[in-house]
Order: structure tokens, then C-alpha cells, then sequence
């Protein structure tokens, strides 16, 4: 595992396939194949316009199963990674352009106390040593997640590369990149995350529907980065007056 | 504090509300001494913009004293007398740094929507929608106007606010499209619209050199204005039988060199297009209506300029594109970038250059918002321009 992170380009496929790469988990293919069959006979033996729209699902869904791509996922984004260990995960990849240098950016990113301000599920960060960190976020119906992670990798001014530790509830994989832009552009910030959701492919799709997917989550926790490190202040209207 | 709120459609209404207070540290807080409704505002009393919520409070153009300020707001100070720019931008990113003022990137809270429809957010503006931030606007006693240092500007005490309000929006507004024509000794300037806009290019195009303007509207008392101010040619597009044919016949066939459309997204007209295209948009199967763009593109002359400051929100219908690049025409369009003009503009006012409240055809209450949005929107009256001036009884 470390191994992996500790080299990130282990996580970039090298074929090429990535667009049309299966992004429907192994337990969800096999239930949209049984499904997808029942709804096939289901469909055939009611007739009509309601049995073929059933019996077009159930092709759908078998197609789902035979190929693991569902085209509305990738249509949302979704994107399933497969490591060397053959475990699967849910991948996200978001890039930014900051107004400022790379080793400003480096700086406030290390100090993992910053990221309250700027990811706004988090409660707290706080610095167990010189790589390990404890932090607490929100989680659905007031509860609180905790996990530790720990920095992996590091290169000044370039890159992190943290991971959750054994144990986490929360189990993901992260890497940010600090590079130069061209001209007098600041810095492209590119961040990527992996993580394990709790329902599979399809629970990520599900949580995106509602807008709490880790995907969006990050990219309006990278957008409130660059709010911060530009202007020092995140852009508001919360508290401002307005008519009934 | 007094407020005007959008409801719905055609429902606008003075209400009392909360008074606004510091929440950012760039912020400042300004007790309105004048406002303005805005053409533009007609298109959200319309209900043309499906991110306004019942209760927003509208408002771009406004200008008042500051009687607040964040702890890093360092360039104001209490009883600072200013002016304010209807977009609001941070000074820092890579837009601003480049005097692209209304493109900042850190001023909309709710970039992401407008990412959903234009693929990349602009800045936030004071009272123009969610979609642009849902920031409460300047038709109101009171404003929180945000990164206040960047935008708001100190006017002097002998400078009357009616002359200096403007410089809040449609002043500069007019003066970028004039500018956006890059006007040659000799150039011909169409400007497509005789609204508060229009009369500024027109004066702006002037003022850069034009050596003819030729102004387009429907409305004599409008058209009447652009001739007394601007020194313009005029067209009543009703008592014409083609516009683009006019204007090539006071071209000498050419066609005007740069043409500037201060009309924008609710464009009249009489010909079978111009029905067309209100049939559509009140379907809801086009958003906007195009009229005046089309004409501008087919009247301007080979390798001529077409300036666009009259507002679009989405997708447009049947634009002679071949015509344009056949043509080789540029464009040039966008939100002003105030910021960029203001000081400029305030020295052509202290100068008499240009007087802005020439414009000015009624001076009324923030009480009377509802019944001002009503007669501008009809053009009663002959209504050019609406002034409130809030604490007036």
C-alpha cells in the first residue's frame, strides 16, 4: 500500500483506457445482471409499452454488467481505480489555478491545522507529529468521523502524498501537486483523492445526487484554497439582510 | 431598514428589513445617498433570470457615504464620501491583476452555479441573482459593499451625486463599447439602442474621435436626446423600411466601421425575425433576442468592430455567423470593467466633458420603486432614467 503512494504515477493507467474504464464495482455488476435479466422476462411477458421500456432496462443493466461501465456514472464523474492489490476504489481528480507561488501554497497545505478553514465538513485538524495528524469531521445526523492520517510522501514546494492510517472509518489515498503555471499565472494545484466509499459505486453516485460526494466536496474545498490564499477571505452572503 | 425586493414577476416591493452588517474582513458598510434602477434590472422585474429568490434585494447603481468598515478594509474610513462599482472584485487574482475587473474569480459564493451554465464564474455583482452571488443590492438605505478598498471610490464634496452616481455602472458602460470600437479618425459608430447606455456610448464614441455616430431606436424623445447630447445622426427604425439598407446609404454602401449593441437580450423589431424570436423566447425556447445583434452584424463594414455591451443570458437564434466571418468581423462583449474606468471618467466629469445627469428624466422615492420599475418598463412618460433617493418623505 505505501509503496503505491509512495510512487503516484502507480496510479495513473498507462493504456489510455481510463474514458471507457469499468466504474461499477464488482458486487454492483452482479446485481444489476440478476436484476437486469428479471427485468428482461418481467418485461417480455407484460407486453406493451411498459414491458418493453422494462425489457430496454434490463439491457441496459445487463450491459452494465458485462462491460462494469455505467455511461451515467462517468457522465457524473465517477471513475473506479483498481490497485495491484485488486481492491477497488472510487478516484477524483481536481485542478486549480492559484494566483500565487508554489512554496506559499506548499506551506499553508502542510500545516494540516489550516484545513478547517477551507474544507468545511472538517471540525479540526490536529498534529500528532511531524507526518501524523488526527482529524475530525462531520458526519451525517450530527455524529462526529474520526481518523489519523499520515503524510507519505513529500517533495518541498511540489507535492504531498498523505494516507488514512489502519483502522480509519474513513479509508482514503491523496496526493497534491504544486507546479509552476506558464507565464505569470501562479500555480496549477492538482489534487488527488481515492477513497473506499461505504456503498460501493453506487452509493457515491447516490451521495453526488445530494451533493456530498467527495468529488464536489473537494472542489469547493480546493475553490475556498484559492479564496484564501488570493484575498484571505471566503466570498459570503450568509447574514446579509433580504425580504421575507 | 428600507429595501426594494424582488418578488416575482413584475412584483417588486419596498419592504422593511435588517440592516446589513460587517461579515468579511475587506467588507464596508454605505448609507445609500442616491440609487438608480438600472435597464438592466428590467430583465430580473421581467423575470427573464430563474436564480432570483422572493426577497432579494435589487440594485447595482448606487453611491452613499460609509459609515462602517471590516478590520482589513484599509483604504476607507467613516464619513469617506464614494461611489460604487456594480461588480465586485477582489484586486488579487489573475483577472483583476489584468484590470479584467468583472471577471474576478473570488467574489462569487455561488461560482459553481455559474459554472453549471457558463462553464467559468464571473464576479459577484450587487443585486443582479444567485447566479451571480445573491449579494443584496443598492436599492436600498443601507449596503455591505465586500473587498470595498478595491471597488468603492472616494468622489470629491463638489461633485454633485447626480454626477457622479453613473460612474457606478452605465457611464462606464457606454464609455468600454465606445472604446471596444477602437475608433480611427474618420470611424462611423452605430449604436443600436437609445437607452441610458446607448446616450453614454453615443456621447463616448464621440468623445473618442468618431467623426459621425448614427443613433437607432423607436422612441423620438430618446432619439431627440442622442441628437441634442451626442451630436448623432438618427434612425426610427419604425419609419424605416430596413435598418441595415439606411445605414448603408449614410455610409456611402460601406456600412459603419464599428457598431455597438446597447440593447441586448430584449430586443424589438418589426421585421418577421424579430416575431420570431418573441415567440420562441416566450416558450422558453430561446433565452434571449437577438434582433439588434443580427442587424449589427449585417450592417458593419468588412473588417469592422461589433461591440456588445447590451446584456445576453444563454442561447441565441439564427446569428449570421457566415455574414461575420465572410466580413471578418472582431467582437467585442462583456460586463464592464468599472474599475478600470471610474477615475478616468470622474476627471471628464470634474472637467464638463460629459454631464451624466443629462439622462436623468425622473427623480422619485425608494418608496416609489414599484410604481418606477412599472413606467420604466413601459417607457411612460417618456422614462430615460430613475433616480431614488432614499430618507425622503
Amino acid at each position: 500500500m505505501r509503496a503505491r503512494v509512495m510512487e503516484p504515477e502507480i496510479w495513473r493507467k498507462s493504456d489510455g483506457k481510463r474514458a471507457v474504464a469499468p466504474n461499477v464495482d464488482d458486487r454492483e455488476r452482479w446485481i444489476s445482471g440478476a436484476a437486469g435479466a428479471g427485468m428482461i422476462l418481467y418485461g417480455a411477458g407484460r407486453r406493451g409499452i411498459t414491458g418493453l421500456g422494462l425489457a430496454l432496462l434490463g439491457v441496459g443493466l445487463l450491459y452494465q454488467t458485462a462491460t462494469g461501465h455505467n455511461p451515467l456514472y462517468s457522465a457524473m464523474g465517477i471513475r473506479l481505480t483498481r490497485t495491484t492489490s485488486g481492491r477497488q476504489r472510487i478516484e477524483v481528480i481536481k485542478s486549480m489555478t492559484i494566483n500565487r507561488p508554489p512554496d506559499e501554497l506548499y506551506r499553508y497545505w502542510r500545516d494540516v491545522r489550516n484545513f478547517p478553514r477551507f474544507m468545511t465538513h472538517l471540525e479540526s485538524v490536529s498534529m500528532l507529529d511531524e507526518k501524523r495528524s488526527h482529524w475530525k469531521a462531520k458526519g451525517p445526523a450530527g455524529m462526529t468521523v474520526e481518523w489519523d492520517a499520515e503524510i507519505v510522501n513529500e517533495k518541498e514546494n511540489a507535492l504531498i502524498a498523505w494516507e488514512s492510517c489502519e483502522g480509519s472509518d474513513v479509508q482514503h489515498w491523496g496526493v497534491i501537486r504544486f507546479v509552476p503555471a506558464p507565464g505569470d499565472r501562479g500555480t496549477e494545484v492538482t489534487v488527488e483523492l481515492e477513497y473506499r466509499p461505504v456503498a460501493g459505486s453506487f452509493g457515491a453516485a447516490v451521495a453526488k445526487l445530494f451533493g456530498e460526494e467527495p468529488g464536489q466536496q473537494l472542489e469547493e474545498d480546493l475553490r475556498r484554497f484559492k479564496y484564501i490564499m488570493e484575498t484571505g477571505e471566503v466570498p459570503t452572503t450568509t447574514g446579509q439582510p433580504r425580504g421575507r | 431598514m428600507k429595501a426594494v425586493c424582488w418578488y416575482g414577476t413584475r412584483d417588486v416591493r419596498v419592504e422593511t428589513v435588517p440592516d446589513p452588517k460587517i461579515i468579511n474582513p475587506h467588507d464596508a458598510i454605505i448609507k445609500t445617498s442616491l440609487t438608480a434602477i438600472c435597464g438592466s434590472d428590467l430583465h430580473l422585474y421581467g423575470g427573464y433570470n430563474p436564480s432570483m429568490q422572493a426577497g432579494d434585494i435589487l440594485g447595482h447603481e448606487f453611491m452613499g457615504e460609509v459609515v462602517e468598515v471590516g478590520r482589513e478594509t484599509k483604504a476607507l474610513k467613516p464619513g469617506d464620501r464614494v461611489v460604487v462599482p456594480f461588480a465586485i472584485a477582489c484586486g488579487r487574482c489573475f483577472y483583476c491583476t489584468r484590470q479584467l475587473w468583472s471577471l474576478c474569480d473570488n467574489t462569487n459564493p455561488n461560482a459553481w452555479m455559474a459554472e453549471e451554465l457558463y462553464e467559468d464564474t464571473t464576479a459577484g455583482l450587487f443585486g443582479y441573482s444567485h447566479l451571480f452571488g445573491g449579494y443584496a443590492g443598492g436599492q436600498a438605505e443601507y449596503v455591505r459593499v465586500p473587498f470595498a478598498d478595491v471597488g468603492a471610490m472616494i468622489v470629491p464634496a463638489d461633485v454633485p451625486d447626480e454626477h457622479v452616481l453613473f460612474l457606478s455602472d452605465i457611464l462606464p458602460t457606454g464609455y468600454m463599447a465606445a472604446e471596444n470600437c477602437g475608433i480611427q479618425p474618420g470611424d462611423t459608430v452605430a449604436v443600436w439602442g437609445c437607452g441610458p447606455v446607448g446616450q453614454f456610448a453615443i456621447q463616448s464614441a464621440a468623445m473618442l474621435g468618431a467623426s459621425r455616430v448614427i443613433a437607432i431606436d423607436r422612441f423620438p424623445d430618446r432619439l431627440e436626446k442622442a441628437r441634442r447630447f451626442g451630436h448623432a445622426d438618427t434612425v426610427n427604425y419604425l419609419e424605416v423600411d430596413d435598418v441595415v439598407d439606411a445605414l448603408r446609404e449614410m455610409t456611402g454602401g460601406r456600412g459603419p466601421d464599428a457598431c455597438i449593441d446597447a440593447v441586448g437580450m430584449e430586443a424589438h423589431g418589426t421585421t418577421l425575425a424579430a416575431w420570431y424570436d418573441h415567440v420562441k423566447q416566450t416558450m422558453w425556447l430561446e433565452s434571449d433576442r437577438p434582433i439588434a445583434l443580427r442587424e449589427a452584424i449585417q450592417a458593419c463594414r468588412k473588417g469592422g468592430t461589433v461591440s456588445i455591451p447590451g446584456v445576453y443570458s444563454g442561447l441565441i437564434d439564427k446569428i449570421p455567423f457566415g455574414t461575420a466571418f465572410s466580413k471578418g468581423l472582431t467582437f467585442k462583449m462583456g460586463q464592464t470593467h468599472v474599475h478600470r474606468y471610474m477615475r478616468l471618467l470622474l476627471e471628464r466629469v470634474q472637467s464638463g466633458a460629459i454631464d451624466p445627469s443629462c439622462i436623468i428624466t425622473h427623480r422619485l422615492r425608494l418608496d416609489d420603486a414599484p410604481h418606477a420599475y412599472q413606467m420604466f418598463l413601459e417607457k411612460e412618460d417618456g422614462c430615460l432614467k430613475v433616480v431614488l433617493k432614499p430618507g425622503t418623505a
